[in-house]
Formats: C-alpha cells, structure tokens, sequence
C-alpha cells in the first residue's frame, strides 16, 4: 500500500515534465476526456427544438422536435426524439441506444402504421430530417468515438480556445476529418468544420448563445449549421432545457414508444 | 354527491383542456386503365378520408386516454364509404405493467410484403389490398416488461368482420361478397371472447418475437351462395382457430434479415406459412444523400394452391428510395411473382411533401401475365393509378 502511494507521488511529480513532452494526440486525447467528464453527471435532460431549414433560394422550412436524453454509466446516452412537426410526421418518434464504437441500437415509431420498427444505424452520414445536420452531427459524443490532435489555442469571441482536430474512429462516417474550437473554461464547442471523404471543407457549425444549467452544464442557444457545397443551411433553436427531472430507463423502452407523447 | 359531480366536471374540463388534436383529411383520385372484368365497375373515382385523433394525459403521464376515428365518403362504391373507431383506448402505467382497455389498433411483425403474425386487428380490406389498414379492434390487454422480456396478454371480445368492395369497386373477387350473411363456427358468433399472447425481446442486433392467438380467425373463408334476389355471391365463414408465429429480424451493417412463420390450425386447413427476405441498403448513392434500398422476401405456404391465399409461393423484388430531401420524398417500388405461374403485378408508390403540411401520394399498380388459375386472375383488368392529396393537422 504504501509502495503504491509512493508510486502516485512520484507520478504526480514526474507529469507536469511529462506534460512539457506530450505530443499533440495525448493533447487533443486529453482535452477530450477533460471536455466529457466537466459534462459527465448531468443525469438527464429535456429540451425542445425548433430546426429551420433553409435552401439555397431562401426557402424555409420548419420541424418542431422534442428530446429526452438520458446518461448511461459506461456507455453512451439514450435518447428519444418525438416529433410535432411538419404535421405529417406528427407522433413519429426516434429512440437511439448509443454506444461508443459500436453501432447504435436505433428504433423508429411511425404513427401511420402504429408499427415500432428496429432500423439500421448504419447511415451515420445521412441528413437528419432533410437538414444539413448528419445523424453523426447529433448523437452522443463519447470519447472513443475520435482520435484528437491538438492545433494551438487562440482567442474565440470573448472566451479562449482550444482548437483541435479529431478524426472518426468509428466506421460510415461521411468525414475524414474535424476541426473544433472549445473554450478552455467550460468545454463550450462553439465551431466545428467538417472535411468530407474528399478531405474538401463540407460544413460549418457556429454554436452561439451559450446558457449555463445547474451551475455547471453550457449548452448553447443556437446551433447554425451551413453546407458550403450546397447552399443549403439548418438553423437549431434550442428552448425550455431541464436537467435531472427524474426519467428513467423505464422511459426509453422501444416498446414504449407507441404510447410516449 | 354534488362534490363527486363537480369533481366529475372538473375532471372532465381538465381532460379536454389537455386534449390534442390531430388528424389529416385527404382527396383521393384514381384510374382504372383497362376496361372493367365485371358487370357495374366503375372506370374512376374520387372519395374522401377523415382521420381525426383526439389525445391526451393525466396523473403525470401514468393515465391516458385516445381516440381516433376514420371516415371515407365515395360515392361510387358503397363497400368502400364506412367509419371505424381505430382507438377508443384508456391507458394505465403501473410501472412495468401496462394496461390498455379499449379499442386499438395494433400491429406485430418485420416482414415487408407480406403480415403473417399480424392476426390480432381485422383488416379493412377496402382501404388497401396489403392488410396495412385496419380496423379497431376491443380488448383488455396487459403489457408486462420483465428483465427477460415483454410480455403482452391480449383478451378479444367482440369480433370485427372483413370490409369488401360492393359491385361497383374495383380489385374485388369475382363475385360479391356479401357480408349480411357472415356466418361463424362458434355458436358465440362474433361475441366469442379471443386470446392472445406474445413474448418479444431485443438481443442486441436481433429482434425476437413469438405469439399465440386462439379464437375467430380474421380470414374468412369464402363460400359459394345467393343474396336475397337469388344472384349467385360468397358469404364469409369465420372459423375458430389457433395459430404459433415467430418473427425475427437481425439487422448487421447494410443489411436486415426478416422472417415471420406462423402455424395455423382450423376445421378447414392446418397449414404452416412463411415469409423471409432481407433488406439491403446503400447509403449515398454517387456521393449524393440518397439512400437505394432493395428488398427481397419470399413467401410460402402449405396449403394447396385452391386453399391458399394469393401469396402462396410468390418472390417480392423491391427497391426503395430515400432522397433525405427537406420534403421527405420517398418511393417504393415492388414485383410480386408467382414462382409457379409466373402471374406478376408491380406496384410504385411516390410520396412527397408540400408546404408544411402538405402530403401527396403517386401509386401505380398493373397486373401482368396473370394465370387464369391464379386468385390474382380476378384482379387482371384493375391496372390503376391512384393520387392522393391528404392535408395533416
């Protein structure tokens, strides 16, 4: 016992020289394991979203989607999607098991047929509604999901930021690469660029707005998310977020969604 | 007593105060291309649809109530213009337990073309000709999650009969079936108390089922007879029967494996039936954000092919669509063939959105090559295609 504490006080010595040495993927690694774990413990959340999409032309068109989200312990998070509009998809619902590298369990209710149907996650480049959003851009942003390397620090707005690059590490996705910028206080992701298979600059997210919950947890207001190759944009307003408000695993049960409102 | 009706009140307004509306409400135009096989069949039709749903929660989301009706007003074919409640359902959560009391609509299995397990709601037959419409259906029904699986306990009472088309529909059998004149192996009729049971659970990629129904089989079988004036019809005989079904479906990558087979025992027939197939899809066709999927599933069944329904050794060929479009336009298009008379008939469906609330649908449908032996002969002349204008609110 006393070896092994020894052990932990030399360590804790040794890093910081150790820090001086460490390369720009250890960086990156760990200011993504630092960024999940100041967001680790949030219990649950619901939130609802107003997505405006957008056309070259200007055109709009609206989805009102509302989301529960519940923390898994050692695994990624389970989250359920009940859309209100357009009204033709009233009442459809997507319930996502996210795990890590693994795919993800994924099941869809559609209210049309009353049928609850197991679909393939397969399609983690595909656009989420017709948006500019992929499914990938949404999901739970576990660890493992990249291998990160560091780029520098730079002023972003009024905050400081980290700005790293990140690789998927998990398998179908439409990006060879990612550039993020994060501020070193709070882990806000406030822009990400997206590098298509080409390695050619697909899409810009631009997160503003950022609002603290519990003291702890920044989620941002608005989410701009513009296809440069397209045109095309995707606006996501976020409103009436709640944390810890008590949902349970018995509320994201694929048999449950039929009745969920 | 006046507190209980005030408490009754207030109970009431807070309940339609919570209550949601929502429905969608559709024209639907369609043409018949060749010439009608049977006497009074109309060319083409217009008719409306209603489907209004009222919904809503109380005690936190642990109580629930719906109801949702349906309506189609056709002038033409008198078969075709009825209402149906598809939910007139109270919903109870006691933690894994679930309990629904009511009527509802329900719907069990994975395969595409075909619904084998599917036994427990009557299907109305006048709304479409794949068994995906139907009609509500009264039950008592628990649903009970254990670490191991759900587990669902369905008691049935009260009977729903078939909808067929009258004489002037179209993609009907050849006589009328006349349903003044159902007739039932159970004395009980259509008050014969029915039962059900399914276990269902997710092993990680695959998704298991297995059901158990005993009481008025939904298919009738269809006997040669006279209506009042003495013209010849078919009168539909409702059998008692039991049947076992498993579905099951594995989804690993691009790729999903489906198979539903049911064992089906009557006075009639014991016969066993089953389809299977897979779905395949490719993501982002040429580096676009359009999904192609193909599907293929075959069907059988034991029966001899005078008893079996149309399906009886028939390959499913389909291909679907995604364009993940901002108005979700989809199409889905399909070949049935008979593997033994080489009888086809193809189907597409298109589908987009208009506006914000906006839906219209393109369906085609022919029959080719039909074998005059085949059930589908009757069908021959029926190549349509049908548009639909719905708008959802």
């Amino acid at each position: 016992m006393f070896k092994l504490e020894s052990l932990i006080l030399l360590l804790s010595i040794a890093l910081p020289a150790a820090a001086l040495a460490q390369s720009p993927e250890q960086k990156g690694l760990e200011i993504a394991q630092a960024a999940r774990a100041y967001d680790k413990g949030f219990t649950d959340f619901t939130a609802n979203m107003v997505m405006t999409l957008k056309n070259k032309s200007g055109q709009t068109s609206r989805r009102l989607i509302r989301i529960r989200t519940l923390e898994v312990e050692g695994d990624g998070d389970k989250s359920l999607s009940i859309f209100d509009e357009p009204a033709d998809v009233k009442g459809t619902k997507m319930l996502t098991y996210s795990h890590g590298l693994e795919p993800d369990d994924q099941w869809l209710y559609l209210p049309a047929l009353k049928k609850v149907k197991r679909i393939s996650s397969r399609n983690k480049s595909g656009p989420f509604m017709g948006s500019t959003f992929a499914f990938e851009d949404l999901g739970s942003q576990e660890v493992e999901k990249y291998t990160y390397r560091y780029l520098r620090n730079e002023p972003c707005g009024e905050m400081n930021c980290y700005v790293m690059e990140r690789y998927p590490a998990y398998k179908f996705s439409g990006y060879t690469r990612q550039v993020v910028w994060l501020d070193t206080e709070g882990y806000r992701v406030v822009r990400v660029e997206y590098y298509d298979r080409k390695k050619s600059l697909l899409k810009t997210l631009i997160a503003s707005d950022f609002q603290q919950y519990l003291g702890r947890y920044w989620r941002p207001r608005l989410m701009d998310m513009v296809n440069h190759q397209t045109g095309k944009s995707t606006l996501l307003e976020w409103k009436d977020y709640e944390f810890k408000t008590g949902l349970t695993d018995r509320d994201f049960r694929s048999q449950t969604l039929k009745r969920i409102k | 007593m006046r507190r209980a009706v005030s408490g009754l009140g207030l109970l009431l307004i807070s309940v339609s105060a919570a209550a949601e509306f929502s429905g969608n409400v559709a024209a639907e135009a369609a043409i018949f291309s060749e010439s009608p096989q049977f006497e009074d069949q109309f060319d083409d039709n217009v008719t409306f649809s209603f489907q209004p749903k009222w919904d809503g929660e109380w005690n936190d989301g642990d109580d629930l109530w719906s109801l949702e009706l349906f309506l189609r007003v056709d002038d033409k074919d008198a078969g075709r213009e009825h209402a149906d409640i598809r939910e007139a359902l109270w919903l109870h959560v006691d933690g894994d337990n679930e309990w629904r009391i009511g009527i509802n609509t329900m719907f069990w299995g994975v395969t595409e073309s075909r619904h084998l397990v599917d036994v427990i709601n009557q299907i109305d037959r006048v709304e479409g000709i794949d068994g995906e419409d139907k009609l509500g259906q009264p039950m008592i029904h628990l649903k009970r999650y254990q670490d191991w699986g759900v587990l669902d306990f369905l008691l049935l009472p009260g009977f729903r009969e078939r909808t067929f088309q009258e004489k002037e529909g179209r993609l009907r059998t050849p006589l009328v079936v006349d349903t003044d004149q159902a007739e039932y192996e159970s004395s009980d009729e259509e008050r014969h108390v029915d039962y059900s049971l399914r276990f269902s659970q997710t092993y990680g990629d695959l998704d298991l089922g297995i059901s158990w129904f005993k009481g008025t089989s939904r298919d009738p079988v269809l006997l040669p007879g006279f209506d009042d004036k003495g013209n010849p019809v078919l009168t539909p005989f409702y059998e008692q029967m039991t049947q076992a079904g498993v579905d099951a479906q594995l989804i690993y990558e691009d790729w999903i494996w489906r198979l539903e087979y049911i064992r089906r025992e009557a006075e009639s027939n014991d016969y066993d039936a089953y389809t299977a197939g897979f779905e395949y899809t490719f993501y982002g066709i040429m580096e676009s954000v359009v999904d192609l999927g193909w599907l293929v599933e075959y069907s059988a069944d034991s029966r001899p092919d005078d008893e079996a329904d149309i399906l009886n050794n028939d390959v499913f060929l389909g291909t679907r669509f995604g364009f993940n479009d901002a108005q979700s336009s989809e199409v889905l298009a399909g070949f049935f063939i008979d593997t033994d008379n080489q009888s086809r008939s193809f189907r597409v469906e298109g589908n987009r959105r208009f506006g914000e609330s906006w839906k219209g649908t393109l369906e085609l449908q022919t029959f080719s090559d039909i074998d005059p032996d085949d059930l589908l002969a009757a069908l021959e002349n029926d190549d349509f295609v049908l548009l639909e204008m719905a708008y959802y609110f």
